[in-house]
């Protein structure tokens, strides 16, 4: 067996408290990504037992309404607030993206690592939270309800509102990153598209966490001052805390998708063995994204009493979202277009992700037609169009980008074998599980619900057996993950044949990320150039 | 191959080479220190642009709540003392000279001059919340308290309540900045007298001045749209 490198950042010092107390961009990744597995896992098992539950085996019940109520809010806080926003930007991002721009290190280190324990102290109080009486409002925290229930609204929102500084910070630190640690010959346009995807993802962070930061502690004095902001009996406006909430949340929704679409914009040039189609439109449309995601939240109230004035508006916004995000899609296909294509785990990934992604995207356009809206809002449709944006779109991203840059991180390859044959499994249980929704919203199963009429029985049972094979698909995953983890077989610097800084590098990477001064050879997606000089490495 | 310029190679060079001269304030992973505090700057303006969004949306509570109830507010307005607060707006303002007049005196060399400006930029911040204490205390008598706890009959329209907890959260989300930068300005002092800052370093100094800046800034939004309604 090959060995590793003899001196990388994981071994370079050694002991735990160089970990707890490392200011390197790389461990403080490698910190978040264990952190966001095992949110991963939790926030699973929540999806598994909601599922369960919605099987009614033989008529039975497996848990009572009030705890399917808590189930359903903790899956749904635990995946958005503990686990998609930080994942791609926090763990791949704050690995990868001084390494791409050819810096040593963030801009802040240290605020890196601080943003790192934020992240651990507000995902405490969230876990914490569980334990004393979890909160049932669903993750969206809606008044008049959040502001009476008993369960334990408080703890759940105080974590979130201390996520938000996390994600905050992290925010800054890699603009700041992208504005002045660039290397000396890395113009705007030699980044590469992930470097692009992550600094609009970080832009809503910045522009849009802090509202949400607000809109929760005026939530938690409404419970414990009763400041009457939001309770209409003292002169307030329930409808104003959906508009507060989601003018962070739709843009959330973007800090989802927007760094998941640039690690697609790297997957597929390398395994399509050709230049990205596009860069700039990509490039573009990147920010184009984040700002219409500030001016579409409304789409979210078509039904609960905004003017409909303000609906026809925000209906007109949310379609112009399409735009950009279809460049997007046909520029990864006119990519693919006469490439040597090869199926690697990674790139099973990118093709799911561009399948559900349009499924899911094209969906949210039913969603926000206004006359269909009516039929459709708050049933299984909207959480089938979610998921298949949010899982299909994020999470495939976020899995391809974990495999491609696996060997990176630790320097060893996966079983590929057994990669393919998860990949595999997690694409057709997830659309086994999430495809049967769409029908079932369409004929009218209302989203959250605990019962239903036997009518919807067959369609829910199927949900449940596609989220079995969803489960079995993250199984071998981990199973083959964790084998490499301590038993993989030695990666090469550059296993894929990928031209961004990071593959002139060892795997694992040194300490001060190179060893020598980065050059830039080629652009980050010049495949045609070392085949043109005959080198082709 | 892209051929950087000759300037870029020794740029480069040094980017890589531990051995080069480093000036005692300079950060690893920055080649120079014009690049560190440049990089301190945008990062502390995103940070206040953060701050302003997290006000902004008290803002928008204030101005919903004020146009739904206009006499409310009116008549709400006048038991807030315009004179403590105008007392409070010129104490602030002149903290913020004299934090600018501490910058000023690092540039020039002179440790003392900054060690008293700091001071007394200090001295202005406990007396605008001493000042604040009184003007709570007096509504705390009263109970002119935020929403459910409010007590006093005296004041017409509706839901007074509301006025009032617009006015605690605003004035106290403030007040916890104001004494956030308290903290700054003492351990900024602490790094003064131990003599860290010169003429060619003093990002820390500079940045509390800006959040300085900002505290005064909301404030002074805060006064006409608080006490000045009518």
């Amino acid at each position: 067996m090959e060995s590793l490198p003899e001196r990388n950042y994981l071994n370079d010092p050694r002991g735990w408290k160089s970990w707890i107390f490392t200011l390197d961009h790389k461990r403080i990744g490698m910190m978040y990504l264990a952190f966001i597995m095992a949110s991963f896992v939790l926030g699973g098992i929540f999806a598994m037992l909601i599922r369960l539950e919605l099987l009614h085996f033989e008529g039975r019940h497996l848990m009572g309404a009030q705890t399917y109520n808590q189930v359903f809010t903790l899956h749904g806080a635990i995946m958005i607030f503990l686990f998609i926003i930080p994942s791609i930007p926090a763990a791949l991002g704050n690995f990868i993206l001084p390494q791409m721009v050819g810096a040593k290190d963030v801009a802040f280190p240290r605020l890196n690592l601080a943003s790192f324990y934020i992240y651990v102290f507000g995902a405490v109080f969230a876990v914490y939270s569980m334990a004393s009486g979890a909160a049932d409002t669903g993750w969206t925290f809606y008044t008049p309800y959040s502001a009476t229930t008993n369960t334990s609204v408080i703890s759940m929102t105080l974590g979130v509102f201390i996520l938000g500084f996390s994600s905050i910070l992290t925010g800054l630190n890699f603009i700041v990153t992208v504005h002045k640690l660039r290397m000396p010959g890395m113009t705007w346009f030699k980044m590469p598209l992930f470097v692009w995807g992550l600094y609009a993802t970080a832009i809503i962070q910045v522009l849009a966490t802090p509202v949400l930061g607000i809109t929760l502690i005026l939530l938690i004095l409404e419970r414990l001052f009763g400041i009457g902001i939001f309770d209409p009996a003292m002169g307030g406006d329930p409808i104003l805390y959906q508009h507060f909430f989601w003018f962070y949340s739709h843009p959330a929704v973007y800090i989802m998708i927007l760094p998941g679409m640039g690690i697609i914009s790297e997957l597929i040039p390398v395994f399509a063995h050709r230049k990205i189609f596009g860069y700039k439109a990509i490039a573009f449309s990147s920010l184009a994204i984040a700002f219409l995601s500030f001016l579409v939240w409304g789409h979210h109230m078509f039904v609960s009493g905004q003017s409909q004035y303000a609906g026809m508006i925000f209906s007109f916004l949310t379609f112009l979202v399409a735009i950009p995000s279809g460049i997007k899609v046909f520029n990864w296909l006119a990519t693919l277009y006469k490439g040597s294509i090869s199926f690697a785990a990674p790139m099973l990934y990118a093709f799911s992700f561009l399948f559900l992604f349009t499924i899911g995207g094209l969906t949210g356009m039913f969603l926000g037609a206004l006359a269909t809206d009516v039929h459709l809002h708050d049933t299984y449709f909207v959480v089938a169009h979610f998921h298949y944006v949010m899982m299909g779109g994020t999470v495939m991203a976020f899995l391809g980008g974990l495999h491609y840059w696996w060997p990176k991180m630790w320097g060893r390859m996966y079983n590929e074998f057994w990669a393919k044959i998860a990949a595999v499994l997690v694409f057709l249980g997830f659309n086994l599980t999430f495809f049967t929704q769409f029908i079932l919203g369409s004929k009218g199963m209302p989203r959250r619900y605990y019962n239903y009429p036997d009518q919807y029985h067959s369609l829910h049972a199927l949900s449940t057996y596609g989220s079995w094979i969803l489960g079995l698909g993250f199984i071998i995953m981990a199973v083959y993950l964790i084998h490499s983890f301590f038993r993989g077989k030695a990666a090469s610097g550059n296993p894929w044949g990928g031209l961004t800084l990071e593959w002139t590098n060892n795997s694992p990477p040194p300490k001060e990320n190179f060893l020598e001064t980065p050059t830039l050879k080629y652009g980050p997606y010049d495949y045609d150039r070392p085949l043109a000089e005959g080198q082709g490495d | 191959m892209i051929d950087p310029l000759p300037k870029v190679k020794e740029i480069r060079k040094a980017f890589m080479e531990h051995t080069h001269e480093h000036a005692p304030h300079l950060a690893h992973h920055f080649s120079e220190m014009e690049q560190q505090r440049e990089s301190a700057k945008l990062g502390m303006w995103i940070f206040l642009l953060t701050e302003i969004l997290l006000f902004g949306g008290l803002f928008t509570v204030y101005a919903i709540f004020r146009a739904w109830n206009p006499d409310m507010f009116y008549n709400a307005h006048k038991h807030l003392n315009v004179f403590l607060g105008s007392i409070n707006t010129i104490v602030l303002i002149s903290s913020s000279v004299t934090m600018a007049l501490a910058i000023r005196s690092t540039q020039l060399g002179n440790r003392k001059r900054t060690l008293i400006f700091l001071a007394v930029t200090l001295f202005f911040a406990a007396v605008f919340l001493v000042i604040k204490y009184f003007e709570y205390q007096h509504k705390f008598e009263l109970g002119q308290l935020p929403g459910k706890y409010y007590t006093y009959t005296g004041i017409e329209g509706n839901n007074p309540h509301i006025f009032f907890s617009i006015y605690f959260m605003m004035t106290g989300l403030h007040g916890i900045h104001v004494i956030v930068g308290m903290g700054l300005i003492t351990w900024i002092m602490r790094k003064t007298s131990k003599n860290i800052f010169s003429a060619e370093y003093y990002t820390p100094l500079e940045m509390t001045g800006l959040y300085w800046h900002l505290v005064d800034i909301i404030w002074i939004f805060l006064f006409p749209l608080l006490y000045l309604v009518g």
